[in-house]
């Protein structure tokens, strides 16, 4: 299978703290990937260095055959690398369709000044950008509270939406903070199956950073664990299960008593 | 391209339409209420060209009279100063004939539009490391330090400012046309943004700027498009009054200046066009219309300022707009603040 992303090396220090050291990881075209360790791992510093968010102190990227240097988070989302955020981080007081809007703008062939004018060509483009965010808000079940502000929305279809926002960038590689965060199992379950449902239906590479065992454990066809900004283990679910050092990582190991 | 001859045809008959009614307005209007209705005009202009900055994109600037002084001495400068010079190399310049002021006018608006924007950017790049109110103070000290060098350069009349500007094709019943030109123009520049999703990245910078980022809006760039645009039409509105009011001086365009635009702003409810605009004729010409107070004017506008953000805490509009869709239509998909 092609590999779609593949970090080589990669460092981060804040300061004296390395928050992530001489990462590797691939990420291969279509699979479900899921990125798991400990409280203060470095899990989202990682997902913070794939979308240019911190440059890497040393070390680089490869995305899509090209290799990535001094890029900004807005660059990463042209490239096609998209992300939700741990800490749901939507567009408050601007309806859902509309946050699904200013993500599909990322595909715009209408320039600032064609907007100024309305010129025919700009006002096609746009009708085309939010009939996108429309069949998008269909797609995920989001119809219904299209003209809603996104803050006012539950909490769970807030979650949902921030995946409709982040695929209407066109992306190709899609990262997923903590999907299920703040989740009910039912919910959970529902989450799942969209997961499942969305790689299928817009060919999307996912890798997603998940707590809960029992969804990462479920949906994932292979998994890292990181530990102290390592990677400590890599594998199908089965085997990262049994890793002792998996086991040490999140349980502790057993030491001599003092 | 139809649409274009549309586009065309309709600009012609509302710019048509609207010398019409400003000739009318000042035929039949005493000669105070013009003048009020002139300084509700250029005060809308800053405050819906600092909505741009300040409501939609979210960047609180508070010296918005810096941006309007660049645009009136700007202008002034070519009508005074360098217009005597120019005039010789070429007599089409000259001043006197309807088509000579107004070509002067257009000319002084260009340079104080393009003089203000070169600042708007200076302070735009600032606004790229600060937020909230680090880079409120950081505008207020470009209010500040404009003021300042403009008491300091001799050229301009220093403190005593520069008086006898020519009124060039503003004069008398023009200039509620000029004025009223230039309010629609940025009125028009707003809403056209604002009606299409590129106006929705720029409130996207407003509501969360690193989500923003990661759904592949250049913050930078809007941000920065922001301070040039709003900064440009201030300029506008600078030299609207300058060649208006015939004299201007440094102290006209002090923080009270930048802080009552700011309140327009504020009052109108963030980033609604329809709601600075309103704003911006309420507080120009409540004043006036509390004249027969004496005294007690100024106490109680304040208290009736107070009391209406009491009342209404995000302002008279809120994020709403107020046009035909809100009037006639009972609903609407979308985004508060963006139709």
């Amino acid at each position: 299978m092609k590999v779609l992303l593949s970090a080589r090396g990669i460092t981060k220090r804040f300061g004296g703290l390395a928050a992530v050291s001489g990462l590797n990881l691939d990420v291969r075209e279509g699979e479900l990937l899921g990125l798991i360790g400990p409280n203060g791992a470095g899990k989202t510093t990682v997902f913070n260095l794939l979308t240019g968010v911190y440059p890497p102190t040393e070390g680089h990227v490869e995305f899509d055959g090209r290799r990535l240097r001094r890029m900004r988070p807005y660059q990463a989302a042209h490239l096609g690398i998209a992300r939700t955020f741990q800490n749901i981080r939507l567009f408050r007081r601007l309806s859902a369709l509309d946050n699904v809007r200013v993500a599909a703008h990322v595909r715009t062939t209408a320039g600032f000044w064609s907007c100024l004018l309305r010129t025919a060509h700009a006002m096609r483009n746009d009708a085309v950008l939010t009939e996108k965010a429309r069949a998008l808000l269909g797609a995920l079940d989001l119809t219904s509270v299209a003209a809603a502000p996104a803050g006012d929305l539950p909490y769970g279809v807030q979650r949902r939406l921030e995946i409709a926002r982040a695929l209407a960038t066109d992306a190709k590689l899609l990262l997923l903070d903590e999907p299920a965060a703040g989740m009910n199992p039912a919910e959970k379950q529902e989450l799942m199956e969209l997961i499942h449902a969305i790689r299928r239906d817009f060919s999307v590479t996912v890798l997603l950073i998940e707590h809960d065992m029992r969804v990462v454990m479920g949906i994932c066809e292979r998994i890292y664990v990181l530990d102290y900004g390592q990677v400590i283990a890599e594998g199908r679910p089965e085997r990262i299960r049994s890793d002792p050092r998996v086991i040490a990582a999140y349980l502790g190991e057993e030491s001599e008593p003092c | 391209m139809p649409w274009f001859a549309v586009r065309v045809a309709s600009i012609a008959g509302a710019v048509a339409a609207l010398y019409l009614l400003s000739g009318l307005l000042t035929a039949t209007i005493e000669a105070y209420v013009l003048q009020v209705l002139v300084q509700c005009g250029i005060y809308a202009i800053l405050a819906v060209s600092l909505n741009l900055i300040n409501g939609i994109t979210g960047q609180f600037s508070i010296g918005h009279a810096g941006f309007f002084a660049v645009g009136a001495y700007v202008g002034a400068a070519w009508t005074m100063l360098w217009q005597p010079h120019a005039v010789r190399v070429t007599s089409a310049l000259a001043m006197g004939t309807p088509a000579g002021d107004a070509l002067n006018l257009l000319i002084a608006c260009a340079l104080g539009m393009a003089a203000a924007s070169l600042a708007g950017a200076a302070v735009g790049l600032p606004s790229l490391r600060l937020r909230g109110d680090h880079l409120a103070i950081v505008t207020l000290g470009f209010g500040e330090v404009i003021r300042v060098l403009l008491l300091n350069i001799d050229a301009v009349g220093g403190a005593r400012g520069l008086s006898g500007i020519p009124t060039l094709a503003s004069t008398g019943d023009l200039a509620v046309f000029w004025v009223f030109l230039f309010l629609v123009l940025v009125i028009a520049v707003s809403r056209n943004l604002m009606n299409t999703t590129r106006g929705l990245t720029w409130l996207a910078v407003r509501e969360d700027e690193v989500a923003a980022d990661a759904m592949g809006v250049n913050t930078t760039r809007v941000k920065v498009t922001a301070f040039v645009l709003g900064s440009a039409f201030a300029g506008a509105a600078g030299v609207l009054y300058a060649h208006i009011m015939t004299g201007i001086s440094p102290d006209v365009f002090g923080i009270d200046t930048s802080i009552i635009i700011t309140t327009m702003v504020v009052l109108g409810g963030t980033g609604s066009v329809t709601g600075a605009t309103l704003a911006a004729f309420l507080l120009v010409a409540l004043p006036e219309m509390l004249r027969f107070m004496k005294d007690y004017r100024l106490v109680i506008f304040s208290t009736l300022l107070v009391l209406l953000m009491l009342t209404r805490p995000h302002g008279i509009l809120g994020t709403r707009e107020l046009g035909y869709a809100t009037l006639f239509r009972r609903r609407q998909t979308g985004s508060p603040g963006t139709r």
